[in-house]
């Protein structure tokens, strides 16, 4: 950005050329570059090299997801949630329900019925909280997050408690494929659907939309200033990432056939948070390497040692804190640079 | 119902002195340095666990076991704060939160490999066991022993805080660390010391909810929620302020609980999020 | 690689000529090794280890490999993902463990699916069992003391009204329904039901006691998480001076930890639980368990009903590697080998009902007294000697 500041500002009757030359810009800068077909590529290497390790990988895949949803909103819009996890769960509930209540179990209806509530939930919270920031926001996701967990609780009956309900079957994928004990469908189908959410927030991020979301994170005053509609354009960004995380919860129910207000909890949205930075947030592929990195060091530790392995996982974090300084582990291996499209004309 | 509020008023308040007692440090490190320092809990754990060693290793009464852990876990608390905190006070707190969640986890690993996870208790002395009877109505001695120490507490971090140049100087770089600073106030040293003076509080606060909620090794995270609010409500770094949020959630926990049995739980979150969406900086905060 | 694999077999063959009966059994074991509850796992764990330590000469040729696994947090994801790795990777013949009652359900569908033998230790939500032809539990369902409590408090302790306070999770939520349904159909009457919050953080009693207090039932029903929150309970009892004001406290076997009943104030003398284990228990064979115990882990570790329940399991998959000489392939064998299996554990004659595949057995009405050596022990009032989940009998809810 500062590139701009060192060019003269064109006169008032060049201003047609200099938006042709911001279009110009932005398309540019959208194109995608061959490396990030690397995540992608190792996603499906990943099928065929650990066909008996593809339940955690759809759990990965879906924490990836995840984290995706909340990088729109920290990582271009500045905005540092713990209540992540409400979105998670009204989306898996909302596909939960769909299947034991109404019986309508075809399962990318599911998704869709996830995201809406999931939006809708966004939506209105976001109108409410977004006015809020720092510490303050911080604590408020967090109580309605824990309030909606209790709510959940106090009404048993509905959500099947901590218990949860039992028996999200979903029907075939496309009538067609069904699933089996491998994980080898389900993995499949998370791929498909991260790849599908992953293009459409990635369109978001190089628009012009996106581009006002990094400006209000830089600088909100000067957003202000300026006359953007800063608290509308939150709103919007937040809504889009409920919808994308209860995207995420959706197929949490369904891969596992079951639902619990577990999904509401604190750890969940620790975990996604942890994941992010460990990877980087602000380059739509920090949750890739953060949520690969922690699940499956997760279970290797926790299968070398089920007592301690949150010694190692700890250590990992302070390492990459320390050593890595930014936190961004992507940035270090590097692989930042190729990913990420040039940020200046 | 005169019996009924002195019931509420007393068990809040000693609840709300343990919530103040454990989050005052929190407060200051993040108004002084806006460091969030999740690893709060684990110092309140650790102080917790060195007072039932100290008490049944080494049968030092309760009294001494928790000054020797204030003393112990501040000092300590130090090594932590110049080897691994001091790298990060320019960065953001995103990397802050990484660091010190890592840290718990560590610390929880760790305990969990020395004292195991089963639930501690000790033998706290006989003078705090009993009842004792204040104006015709008798009332657990351990809450009225908390409550005088949460107030024995106020009046020295009152006289330390507004009174001492040390505390001008504290509240100084809290309003504003640069002018501080560019008078000539040694604000590192500041913040190691309320650092130190914090995780020292948060270990005696350990140390004393061991005889209120037990001891595991997840004390260091499972409690952390209470602290954040404790802090939030009340505003950053202010004394006052983490006195004022602990009362008030304190209390408000606390009538809850004792008035809806259905939903008590809910008060404590509720009453939060009401003062957060009309005091965004909390009840002492600064807009 | 193929020819290395051809080569590794017949090498195996080789080796293992003549004694092709023996076997290493794989058995996956999913406890809560980590985490807020990991206290319970620790109890399982140690009694699994005692179990085979004591009795590994009993399989002969055979052996028996644990292999362990996290169960995470209790939102059943995890247990799921672990136990289809023990399944597809692991190879193994056998799972067990289960701490938390959503991670079984969450795995229910998966071992009904591959035919994989699920032998709980301690989940107790009543309607497990009725997930999965392949599940049997050992431990308990949370109405067995739970509705035997509610008859006893009426009819014996002669309570006539009670109030009821619980950790607002499915098992205190199941604990205080169990309770109620036998307690009003004895002729009381529960007067308030008060929700402790969630098992995580051990709250402030206080307020919830004080609340209870002031409502004088003559009873007082209380479940909570063995551990740290039966500690909280006791000294809010006994602070707040409840049993001088009438209140009786009585509530299912997790009021007092075996571990800490010998820190618990006199405060805690008088209260009756319904019990199916207590390490105080008067016969030979639990005599004979708990010194085994004490060697084995120390003079401050102490065995509980969760202990027992995992000493009961353990001797329920030696039954079944003995019955079956090793050979574990078939799910419904395993199964069908423990159908109608009595045993006499250490907790007592128990039984695997044939038709629910659910633990029959005893519940005991049990008084904390203090012993003639100062210590609080426990005293058997009446024994209940078999007792089968009752929800299944009534069929309640989706109890079938």
């Amino acid at each position: 950005m500062d590139a701009s500041k060192s060019r003269p500002a064109p006169a008032g009757g060049e201003s047609t050329v200099a938006r042709a030359g911001v279009a110009d810009f932005l398309v540019r800068r959208s194109r995608f570059r061959p490396a990030e077909a690397l995540p992608w590529i190792a996603a499906i290497a990943a099928f065929f090299i650990f066909p008996s390790q593809m339940v955690l990988g759809g759990q990965t895949l879906i924490m990836i997801l995840f984290a995706l949803s909340l990088d729109l909103i920290l990582g271009y819009a500045g905005i540092v949630t713990l209540g992540h996890a409400a979105f998670f769960g009204l989306g898996a509930y909302g596909a939960s329900l769909l299947i034991t209540d109404l019986g309508w179990s075809e399962p990318v209806s599911g998704l869709l019925a996830g995201a809406l509530i999931a939006a809708i939930a966004g939506f209105l919270s976001g109108w409410l909280l977004l006015r809020y920031r720092g510490l303050a926001f911080l604590v408020l996701t967090l109580s309605v997050t824990i309030m909606l967990q209790q709510l959940g609780n106090l009404f048993r009956d509905f959500t099947g408690g901590y218990d949860g309900i039992p028996g999200v079957n979903v029907a075939p994928l496309f009538g067609r494929f069904d699933y089996d004990i491998y994980g080898h469908t389900y993995y499949l189908y998370c791929l498909g659907v991260l790849l599908i959410v992953f293009y459409c927030v990635r369109r978001i991020v190089y628009s012009p939309f996106g581009q006002a979301l990094v400006g209000i994170r830089e600088n909100i005053g000067r957003m202000n200033a300026l006359g953007s509609p800063v608290h509308w354009r939150l709103v919007v960004v937040y809504t889009i990432s409920a919808a994308v995380a209860g995207i995420a919860g959706a197929l949490f129910a369904q891969t596992n056939a079951f639902v619990t207000l577990g999904v509401f909890d604190f750890d969940q949205s620790a975990a996604v948070l942890i994941m992010l930075i460990l990877g980087g947030a602000g380059w739509l592929y920090g949750g890739f390497i953060g949520a690969a990195l922690y699940m499956v060091l997760q279970n290797e530790l926790a299968k070398a040692s089920p007592e301690f392995w949150q010694f190692g996982i700890g250590l990992l974090l302070i390492g990459v804190v320390l050593f890595v300084r930014r936190g961004t582990l992507g940035r270090v291996l590097n692989v930042s640079r190729l990913l990420q499209a040039r940020t200046q004309p | 119902m005169v019996n009924t509020l002195v019931s509420i008023l007393f068990d809040g308040l000693a609840w709300a002195m343990f919530l103040f007692i454990v989050s005052v440090g929190l407060s200051v490190t993040m108004g002084l340095m806006g460091f969030v320092n999740l690893a709060h809990g684990a110092f309140a754990m650790a102080g917790g666990y060195l007072v039932l060693t100290t008490m049944s290793a080494w049968g030092v009464p309760f009294l001494g076991a928790l000054v020797i852990t204030f003393v112990v876990v501040g000092a300590a608390s130090v090594l932590f704060e110049r080897v691994l905190y001091a790298r990060l006070y320019g960065a953001g707190e995103l990397d802050q939160v990484l660091m010190t969640i890592g840290l718990t986890f560590m610390a929880i690993a760790t305990y969990t490999y020395f004292y195991g996870p089963l639930t501690h208790a000790i033998r706290i002395p006989d003078y705090l066991a009993g009842q004792l009877n204040l104006g015709g109505r008798s009332f657990p001695a351990y809450r009225v022993f908390l409550i005088g120490v949460g107030a024995a507490l106020i009046a020295a971090l009152w006289y330390g805080f507004d009174r001492t140049s040390l505390g001008a100087k504290i509240r100084a770089s809290v309003d504003n660390r640069r002018m501080a600073q560019s008078v000539g106030i040694d604000v590192d040293l500041l913040f190691t010391i309320t650092f130190a003076v914090g995780s020292g509080l948060a270990a005696l606060g350990g140390g004393l909810a061991i005889q209120l909620l037990g001891l595991t090794p997840n004390f260091a995270i499972i409690y952390l929620v209470f602290f954040l609010l404790v802090v939030a409500v009340g505003g950053s770094g202010s004394l006052w302020g983490t006195l004022a949020g602990a009362l008030v959630l304190g209390m408000a926990d606390t009538a809850g609980k004792y008035l809806f049995s259905d939903a008590g739980t809910f008060a404590i979150y509720a009453v939060a999020v009401l003062i957060l969406l009309l005091k965004p900086a909390g009840l002492y905060g600064r807009e | 690689m193929k020819i290395a694999g051809a080569f590794a077999v017949a090498l195996l063959a080789f080796c293992c000529f003549g004694t092709a009966d023996a076997e290493t059994i794989k058995v996956g074991v999913v406890l809560p090794y980590s985490g807020p509850m990991s206290d319970l796992g620790n109890q399982i764990d140690k009694a699994f280890g005692l179990y085979i330590k004591l009795h590994a000469k009993d399989l002969g040729d055979n052996k028996i490999e644990l292999i362990k696994r996290d169960e995470g947090p209790p939102s059943g994801a995890n247990a799921r993902t672990v136990v289809t790795e023990l399944i597809t990777n692991d190879k193994v013949k056998l799972l067990t463990g289960f701490v938390f009652s959503p991670s079984a359900i969450a795995v229910a569908p998966l071992v009904t699916q591959v035919k994989m033998p699920m032998i709980i230790a301690n989940a107790g939500t009543a309607w497990i069992t009725d997930l999965s032809p392949y599940i049997v539990r050992f431990s308990f369902s949370m109405w067995d003391p739970a509705y035997p409590m509610g008859t006893y408090a009426a009819t014996k302790l002669g309570c006539k009204t009670a109030a009821a306070g619980f950790t607002d999770f499915p098992p205190g939520q199941d604990s205080t329904l169990a309770f109620k349904t036998a307690f009003e159909k004895a002729g009381g009457k529960v007067v308030d039901e008060v929700r402790f919050g969630p098992p995580g953080p051990v709250p402030d009693f206080t307020p919830f006691f004080q609340r209870v207090k002031d409502e004088h039932p003559d009873c007082f029903y209380v479940f909570v998480p063995s551990g740290a929150h039966a500690a909280g309970v006791m000294k809010t009892y006994g602070d707040l001076n409840m049993r001088q004001a009438g209140v009786r406290l009585i509530g299912p076997m997790d009021l007092i930890p075996d571990y800490e009943l010998a820190h618990m104030s006199d405060a805690a003398i008088g209260l009756v639980v319904m019990a199916s284990y207590s390490d105080d228990l008067d016969t030979a064979g639990n005599q004979e368990f708990v010194k085994a115990w004490h060697d084995a882990y120390g003079p401050n570790s102490y065995p509980d009903f969760m202990s027992a329940a995992g000493m009961d399991t353990m001797a329920g998959i030696f039954h079944v590697i003995n019955t079956l000489h090793g050979n574990l392939d078939d799910g419904a064998k395993v199964i069908d080998t423990l159908k109608g299996w009595k045993h006499e554990g250490v907790r007592g004659p128990i039984e695997i009902d044939p038709q629910t595949r659910d633990v029959i057995q005893p519940e005991r009405a049990e008084e904390v007294v203090k012993k003639p050596d100062g210590k609080l022990g426990i005293k058997v009032l009446e024994t209940y000697p078999a007792v089968k989940d009752e929800c299944k009998v009534l069929k309640l809810g989706r109890c079938r």
